[in-house]
């Protein structure tokens, strides 16, 4: 065990994490605007990914320039979910939003399933290939830049909700949805740009993913538990906190399957999911 | 109101509707009946099916139902009690009528493990947090070479019928009586619990915590009884699961779609209703089994389908489940005029 390779791991780790920090940032929107969990959150994930390999094996489009497609497709698909299940349940118990979600995530999964069957596929020769060295670090250029992408993403995403006009109009909706309304905001356009907004981040790191990783209908399950995890660590609905909890995870994902083993790492995170909520039962950057 | 207090004291726990008992009389009656009609195999496995679910169900409905708190890895449950009867029959040759009781044991100390730290955290956390438990469960008994690791455990068969082994190849008859019996005493202790002070007091911890805290109710207590019955409730029919088919691996046993049924077959009969998990399951394991035969068995998940557009239409449009369509009345206790 030399240093390098702990190195390589932390390397590793960070650029999985940046990814895992989007995906659960969307979720973190989501449920800060109307407190529901998208359980079929992974389902999203997994449904940007085959837009992007169909658009590659239809018409030859490379996964890097389908992204803007892919974001388009995954916002419509959110305001399609709230627009025929969300809108009903708001007012539902919470049992009744998570099983109707819960719901929505079987019912994508297994119409993918008859749709495309349970085959793996990948992109064949995508433009990203490759891998660049650093030192004695080596860095897969895909995952780099997916890494990278999402950062910006998740930037993007901050400064969106923070300093623009209808991200505080968001923010506002979050905090009272009465209040809001009663100042002109419009609560249920809000949460249809909310599920639109949370949806295209997933869209962004599907995109990306689809340059390097195996597409499958179940590929998402894993994605969206770390997903779920990352929000309850940084705080439910707190954006800037998913960040760090994502790079938490991404790092003790990889370390501890590099120094223990490999095939527990969903226990590792489980672990650090459990240490934190039960130490600060409202995450890191909490507001409940 | 000294006077209705007396009323309400001397009333038996068990007077109900006379009309729900003899209905209920008559469907007992007609299930010990129904393998003298000669039934063929398929449809005493429809049945089996039906009673297990419902049971599976009833356990999830106690901990989610009663006490309000949301557990989607109650799978673990099962593939505890599945590996319980399988490995101690195998390994020293004990009877899977002990090792049954072994199973709820083991599940109940891993709920009273699992509910101390989680039954702290309040329902998203929890939901989650259960979520990764099944997993966890699955993850580790996949890598575990003392139960068979990804394998799993092939149960020693008998030459022949054995009620000792309880294992049966000629027919399927003992296996019903078998889950009939576990099905009723099941539904008959929850019915009970729901009646008792403590099934009170579970739906107190549920519907509004801080009030029952304030009524001296131990809220964190509560919630880890009605655990650990949860997991006591789910363990033997995870052993009869794996007497049924002799053969268990993780990805069978501990599978998130039991985790995921238990919760559909809940919520579409009616949650909280002790009457509910029938319900749901005589409704839904028909669908399930006949889709897989006529529309499925090519991989691709044409049941799965049915259950996710069924979770959402419920969730919309009946909350309450398919109970709430029968007329209150009925199933309430005759009023006391």
């Amino acid at each position: 065990m030399t240093s390098e390779i702990i190195l390589q791991a932390i390397v590793t780790g960070l650029m999985m994490g940046l990814i895992y920090a989007l995906i659960a940032a969307g979720l973190s929107l989501i449920f800060g605007l109307m407190e529901i969990v998208n359980f079929a959150h992974g389902e999203h994930l997994m449904l940007s990914m085959f837009s992007s390999f169909w658009l590659w094996s239809l018409f030859g489009l490379d996964p890097l320039f389908s992204i803007p497609i892919t974001i388009l497709l995954l916002a419509f698909c959110g305001v399609l979910t709230h627009y025929f299940l969300i809108r009903y349940i708001l007012k539902a118990k919470m049992l009744i939003q998570i099983c109707a979600t819960f719901g929505l995530s079987i019912f994508i999964r297994s119409i993918a399933q008859l749709l495309w069957t349970p085959d793996f596929r990948n992109v064949d020769k995508p433009l990203l290939e490759g891998r660049i060295e650093v030192g004695s670090v080596f860095i897969g250029q895909p995952q780099l830049y997916a890494s990278l992408v999402c950062l910006l993403a998740f930037i993007g995403l901050y400064l969106f909700v923070t300093k623009t006009e209808t991200g505080l109009a968001l923010q506002a909706t979050a905090q009272d949805r009465h209040a809001a309304e009663v100042l002109g905001i419009p609560s249920n356009k809000m949460f249809a740009i909310g599920w639109a907004i949370g949806l295209g981040c997933v869209g962004v790191a599907g995109g990306m993913m689809a340059n390097y990783f195996f597409i499958f209908t179940d590929v998402g399950i894993n994605f969206a538990l770390f997903a779920f995890v990352a929000v309850a660590l940084g705080g439910f609905g707190s954006i800037i906190g998913c960040l760090y909890a994502g790079v938490i995870i991404g790092l003790v994902e990889s370390l501890g399957g590099l120094l223990i083993d490999p095939s527990f790492k969903l226990l590792y995170v489980f672990v650090i999911y459990l240490l934190v909520v039960i130490y600060k039962p409202q995450g890191l950057f909490g507001r409940y | 109101m000294e006077s209705k207090l007396i009323a309400a004291k001397s009333e038996p726990l068990w007077n109900t509707n006379n009309k729900v008992i003899s209905i209920v009389g008559a469907l007992v009656v007609l299930l010990f009946t129904i393998p003298l009609f000669g039934l063929n195999s398929f449809y005493l496995h429809l049945f089996i099916m039906i009673f297990m679910h419902a049971v599976m169900a009833q356990s999830w409905n106690v901990i989610a139902g009663f006490s309000g708190q949301i557990s989607l890895g109650h799978g673990a449950f099962f593939g505890i009690g599945a590996y319980a009867t399988s490995f101690f029959y195998m390994q020293f040759g004990i009877t899977p009528w002990i090792s049954i009781f072994f199973g709820m044991f083991i599940s109940a100390i891993f709920a009273v493990l699992i509910g101390i730290p989680m039954l702290r955290l309040s329902g998203h956390y929890f939901a989650i947090a259960t979520l990764l438990i099944g997993i966890s469960f699955q993850v580790v008994f996949q890598r575990w070479d003392l139960v068979g690791a990804a394998s799993g455990l092939w149960v020693t068969m008998t030459p022949e019928d054995s009620w000792i082994a309880l294992q049966f190849h000629s027919s399927k008859v003992p296996y019903y009586y078998v889950f009939l019996i576990f099905f009723l005493i099941t539904f008959f202790v929850v019915w009970l619990l729901s009646r008792s002070k403590l099934g009170y007091r579970l739906r107190a911890v549920r519907d509004d915590p801080q009030a029952a805290l304030s009524l001296c109710i131990n809220v964190s207590n509560y919630k880890i009884i009605a655990y650990v019955i949860s997991a006591m409730i789910m363990a033997p029919m995870g052993s009869l699961f794996a007497q049924y088919i002799l053969i268990i691996d993780p990805d069978r046993v501990f599978n998130i779609e039991i985790s995921i049924i238990v919760l559909l077959i809940t919520v579409l009969g009616g949650i909280g209703n002790v009457w509910g998990p029938i319900i749901g399951a005589s409704i839904l394991i028909p669908i399930s089994e006949y889709s897989r035969i006529y529309l499925g068995g090519t991989g691709g998940a044409v049941d799965l389908i049915f259950y996710g557009l069924i979770l959402m239409i419920i969730c919309i449009f009946r909350p309450n489940g398919l109970i709430s369509l029968i007329p209150k009345d009925i199933l309430e206790r005759k009023k006391q005029r």
